[in-house]
This record gives structure tokens, sequence and C-alpha cells, in this order.
């Protein structure tokens, strides 16, 4: 009667062949280690999205699956790319530092390194001193556990108060608009130790590392589809226990799921700050791909964005949003950064770079009025009109049992 | 006999009307007791007050051997206790299946680590195949529950309660919108639970009360108009007038 996971989950696979496919092609494509038709800034534009990638299955698990309509999950991502940026910053300045002072004839002391970096990195907002979050900066291990535990740590705290008190619906949303937004307005102070509106930057950089960004980029293409491919497959197999029901439940119904006994909130607290801690890793993999992070990354808008993806890819199926972000965020940056031709109408030039926001808001109302599976809902259509045709098609009586390409594999 | 539920000099009052006006309930092990009323009466309420979603202004709540406040309690910590409720409107899972939701009510740990490691093993699908024979869904155990007819919801929601083996349960209105044959089902699964359980059943129809052959509480107006046979409250002239009279 119990079949394996996969079996159960016959989308985990071909996802995870899709992503293979995709990292493999884009490698061979690559400057770096391939023929060079895909450029270095095009490779990164994909290992970045692959990252969206995977905090829209964060997003879809919270909204899709939760039913909580958080629109401050990029709070977190940032938050993870503000943590590994430090370490980065700090090592690159120390290295330079080092450098420097080795020049000078009598050997440079350790505070007077600790000084060159700190005058160095806080120069740019009239200061020399570590502010205390920087305690760890020095220490890439450290610094890694913060980037998980600093916003998962925020996640248990707000969500512990939120759901607490029982906030649902539009409040609750509103309240992570809040918690963004005051983050990013903390940040934005010089006096909040992460350089105020200059963020971090130079994080493309990897200290100690020759090899050239060509390379560098592949890494991170890699990492990020790794990444992506671990946390599609463990939301995978949270979803498909009971811990998915329990969940599902607390969607659609949750007062007869507290009446079964389940603590609702400790299970949207669990969730909230699980999907917080990959959304920070995924920002974490971002930013030194991106090169810089500033407070503006977490303005409100970010996290509204990433609603909005998911929503057109599809919510309440994985994949759909991984659709969702990739195919919106490339197509945004292939208007916003000028590509797209733009449309003279005679009397009005249409300029996509101005335009393409009012299509995409149109997209999002068009999408939740006439379609709310979104993309998503396109397989749907695909497999159905499949299914009559033999190939391809199950093998066994159940949905799901082994199909034929998989089986003569 | 001992009693399970006391439920003593209990008031709610909603925006200043007194829905529950010191009410007083007792029920014990293995009992079955059929509650009616007219509408408004405050038949819900009570179940509300008993499993902890609505909070009352005045009044006790004692629960089991141990005699525990259920006021003190959360809804998920009075389930836990062993306090199933049925709803007026059938609330199932729509989007899961029959399987997923008797899985899901099976009496489990419910802590969020041990949901999150928990895998079916064959004792558990056996248990839930015999509660869906039980309920009549055996052939429907992998069918989406929002597929279902309202009957079937109704008896799903049923099997969710017994899946969960409560030491009380509260079944608001179990037969409305039911035919005749399913009435007779839904009579014959709450008098099969009643043998081990205690069990409150609200209902207007006086010919289903009257099958379930068990001592009646006549509620109006937020309180006990008369206990006893069905027989001694039908001929009770308060409940003639306010009830069986209209
Ligand atoms: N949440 C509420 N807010 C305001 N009034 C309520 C609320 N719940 C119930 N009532 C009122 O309390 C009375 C009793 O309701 P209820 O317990 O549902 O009656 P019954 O189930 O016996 O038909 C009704 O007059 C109803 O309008
Ligand atoms: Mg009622």
């Amino acid at each position: 009667m119990q079949r394996s996971f996969i079996a159960k989950n016959p989308s985990v696979l071909i996802f995870l062949a899709c992503l293979a496919l995709f990292t493999l092609i884009v490698t061979v494509l690559s400057e770096g280690f391939g023929v060079g038709v895909i450029s270095t800034s095009f490779v990164k534009t994909l290992g970045k999205t692959l990252c969206l990638c995977l905090v829209a299955v964060a997003m879809d698990l919270i909204w899709g699956f939760t039913g909580i309509l958080s629109l401050g999950h990029f709070a977190f991502f940032g938050l993870g790319g503000y943590m590994i940026g430090m370490w980065l910053m700090y090592e690159r300045t120390r290295l330079i530092v080092v450098e420097s002072l080795s020049q000078t004839e009598i050997p440079a002391t350790s505070s007077e390194i600790i000084d060159g970096i700190g005058n160095q990195i806080f120069g740019v907002v009239g200061s020399s001193d570590f502010p205390l979050i920087w305690a760890f900066s020095d220490s890439l291990v450290l610094q890694l556990a913060m980037v998980v535990l600093v916003p998962g740590l925020l996640a248990l705290v707000f969500g512990w108060f939120a759901f607490r008190s029982r906030v649902t619906g539009v409040y609750l949303s509103i309240l992570t608009q809040a918690m963004t937004l005051a983050l990013a307005l903390y940040l934005f102070q010089n006096d909040s130790g992460l350089r105020g509106n200059n963020g971090l930057s130079g994080l493309q950089n990897l200290p100690g590392v020759t090899a050239s960004q060509d390379e560098v980029s592949l890494w991170f293409l890699w990492a990020s589809a790794l990444a992506l491919g671990l946390g599609y497959l463990l939301a995978a197999w949270v979803v498909s226990g009971k811990l998915g029901s329990v969940i599902l439940g607390i969607r659609d119904n949750e007062a007869r799921v507290r009446f079964l006994g389940y603590s609702v909130e400790t299970y949207k607290l669990v969730v909230f700050t699980f999907t917080a801690c990959i959304a920070a890793i995924a920002g974490a993999l971002y930013y030194p791909q991106a090169g810089i992070i500033n407070p503006a990354e977490i303005a409100p808008i970010a996290s509204i964005y990433l609603a909005v993806w998911v929503a057109i890819g599809g919510r309440g199926r994985l994949y759909g949003a991984v659709i969702g972000a990739a195919f919106v965020s490339l197509l945004s940056t292939w208007f916003t950064g000028g590509q797209a031709p733009d449309i003279p109408l005679g009397f009005y030039t249409v300029k996509w770079v101005d335009w393409w926001l009012v299509l995409l808001g149109l997209s999002f109302v068009v999408v939740t009025l006439f379609a709310p599976k979104g993309m998503g809902g396109l397989v749907d259509l695909l497999t159905q009109r499949k299914s009559p045709n033999r190939h391809g098609a199950d093998l066994g009586p159940d949905d799901g049992a082994l199909r034929e390409q998989e089986a003569s594999q | 006999m001992n009693t399970l539920l006391e439920v003593s000099g209990v008031s709610v009052t909603f925006d200043g009307f007194r829905a529950i006006n010191n009410l007083s309930f007792q029920i014990g092990d293995a009992e079955l007791r059929a509650v009616i009323g007219p509408n408004g009466a405050g038949k819900t309420t009570f179940m509300d007050i008993v499993t902890g979603k609505t909070r009352p202004d005045e009044g006790r709540v004692i629960w089991g051997d141990k005699s525990q406040s259920l006021l003190k309690m959360n809804e998920a910590k009075i389930a836990q206790a062993g306090i199933g409720r049925k709803f007026q409107k059938p609330t199932v899972f729509e989007d899961q299946t029959v399987q997923e939701n008797l899985l899901m009510a099976l009496k489990k740990p419910r802590g969020w680590l041990s949901v999150l490691m928990y895998r079916a093993n064959t004792a558990d699908l056996e248990k839930t195949a015999a509660l869906a024979q039980e309920i009549g869904l055996l052939e429907e155990l992998s069918r989406k529950s929002g597929e279902l007819s309202h009957g079937q919801k109704q008896w799903l929601e049923i099997g969710m309660l017994l899946a969960q083996e409560p030491r009380l349960l509260l079944v608001d209105e179990p037969a409305a919108g039911m035919t005749p044959q399913e009435r007779e089902h839904t009579t014959d699964l709450l008098l099969e639970a009643a043998k081990t359980r205690a069990v409150v059943v609200v209902e207007h129809d006086m010919e289903f009360v009257r099958r379930l052959n068990c001592k009646v509480t006549v509620l109006h107006e937020g309180s006990v108009l008369a206990e006893g046979s069905l027989d001694h409250v039908t001929s009770n002239q308060n409940v003639i007038d306010v009830y069986l009279g209209r």
C-alpha cells in the first residue's frame, strides 16, 4: 500500500531532471567552462534567477500551502544576503589592508589591522569602529550560521507574537509589510551598523580566490541549482506527508484543525520560520552574484513581487512557484533592461522600461480573476490532453505509478 | 455513573444579548444524550463553550476524572483531552482524500515534529479502512472528499470524530439535509459510538431523537427548560408552549 516518496510524486523527479539539464546546458555554453555562447553576466542573471525560484518555493509553502499571505519574506532573503555579505566584505578588506601594511617596515600589529579594516568599511558612514553586530564577521563558519539564525530568529519572534494573538488574513499581510518596511528603514540609517544606504558592496569578489568571474559565476550557478534542488526536494517531502495535510487543513479551515487537536499557532510558526530560513539561504546565494546589497532590496515592494510571481506561476504547487519566479523575473529583466523594443504608436511611444510594471500588474489581475491556478494550470491541461494517448501514460492502475519513460530508463 | 462533563452556572452575552443564561448540564461516561430546542436556543453556543471556541462570562466547565477546568484550555488542548466535535455544516477538508482526512484525525501525537516524521503504517491504514467501512465510504477512500455527496461528508466527519477516539462526542445536527435512509445509518453510527463513550446529539427532528431512545435535555433561551425521557419532556407544559405547540 505504501509507495515510495518519489513514486508518489513523479513531478519531483521531472523537476530535478530539468534543473540538472538546465545547469549542464548553461555550463557547456558558458564563458568560464564552455564554448562561450552565454556571457558571464547572463550566467549571473540565471544563477540569481535560481535563487529567486528558491525563495518562491518558500513563498509557496507559506502562502499556497499554509494560506498565510506573508508579504515580508524578502526581509529574510535580504538579511541572509547581509549576513554573508559581512564576512565577504570583512575578509576581502582584511586581505587588502594586510597587503598594504606589509609594505611598511615595522610589521603591523593586529589592532592596526583591525583599525585599517574598520576605516575602509565604515569610512563611508563617517566611522571607523566595528559595531557590535560585526562581532563574528571574521569567521566564515559563524557568519554562515548567522545566515540562518538571524532571519530564523526574527521570523520566530515576529511569528510568535502575530500568530499567538491570532492575527490572520489581510491584517497579517499588513503586519508583515510593516515588518519589512521597519527593517528597511532601520538599515537605511547610517548608525545601523550596516553602512546605511550604501549597503555592502564588492560581494562578487571571493576573498583569496584568484579564479576569474567567468568561473566564479558558474560556481555560484551550481551552488544555487543545488540549493534549489535540495530545497525543492525538502519542501516536496514535507508537504507530501501528514504535516502537508495539516497545513493544507489550516489553509482551508483552521478552526476545524484546532478541533482535531492540532495547535494551529505552533504549525504556522514552524512553517513561517522554516520558510524564512529557506528565504535567507536563497538570499545568501543571491547577493554574492548581484555583488551589492542595500536596504532598498528589502523594501516592501520586493515581497509583493514575490507574491505576484507565485500567483502567476500557480500557488499550491511547488513547480508552479518556480515557473512563475523564473518566467516573470527573467521577463522583468528583459523589459526593464531596455532590451525590449519600444512600440511606436505614432502619437505615443510605448517604452517598456516605464510600461512593464503596468503590464505585470495587469497580468496579475487577469491571472487572479481568470486563471487562479496560474501557469501551473497549463500542466493540468497538457497532462489531461495527453492521457488518452498510451505513450508516457502510467503503467500501473494508480495515478503516479511508474511511467513508461521512467521504466525504460 | 461518573460525571464526565459538568457545566454549571454558565452565561454568555453577545453584544448585550444573553445567548446562554445560567446554564447547567451534566453528562456521564458512556451516556447518550439528545439536546433539543428551537432555533437560537443556544445549542451551538453551548458546544462552542465546551470546545473552547467561546469563553463564557461566568460559570464553570469541569472535565474528566481529574476535574480539570476547560475554561483555561485552548481548542487544541480540549480536543487532545478527549472532546470531539462535529459541526452543523459538514466541514471536511475538501481538497484532500477521504483517507487523508481520516489519517489526520486518527489518535496520534499532535506535535509538529512527530507529525512531520509520521508515515502511515499498515495498522493505521487498516484502521482507516475499518472506519471507512463503518461509515460506508470504503470505496471512496482515495477520492477527494470535496467530491462526496452532502450525506457522505456528514459521515466522513463522524468517521473523523471516531478516529479521534474521544471520550465525549458533541454532534451538531448530524441528520440535517439527509434522506430517511441516510438518517437511519446515522442513527446506527451514533448508537454504536455511544456504547463506548459519551455522546451529545443536537437535533431538531423529533423522529430522529425518538430513535436514539435516550435522555433528552430541552434548551430554551440559553437555559435548560426540561430534562428526562422524550415522553416526559414532550408532556411538559412549558415545553409544549415554547417548542412543540408552535
Ligand atoms: N458569535 C455570535 N455573535 C453574536 N450572536 C451570536 C453569536 N453566536 C450565536 N449568537 C446568537 O446566540 C443565539 C444562540 O445561537 P445558537 O447557539 O447558534 O442557537 P442554536 O444552535 O440553538 O440554533 C442566537 O440568537 C444567535 O444569534
Ligand atoms: Mg445551531
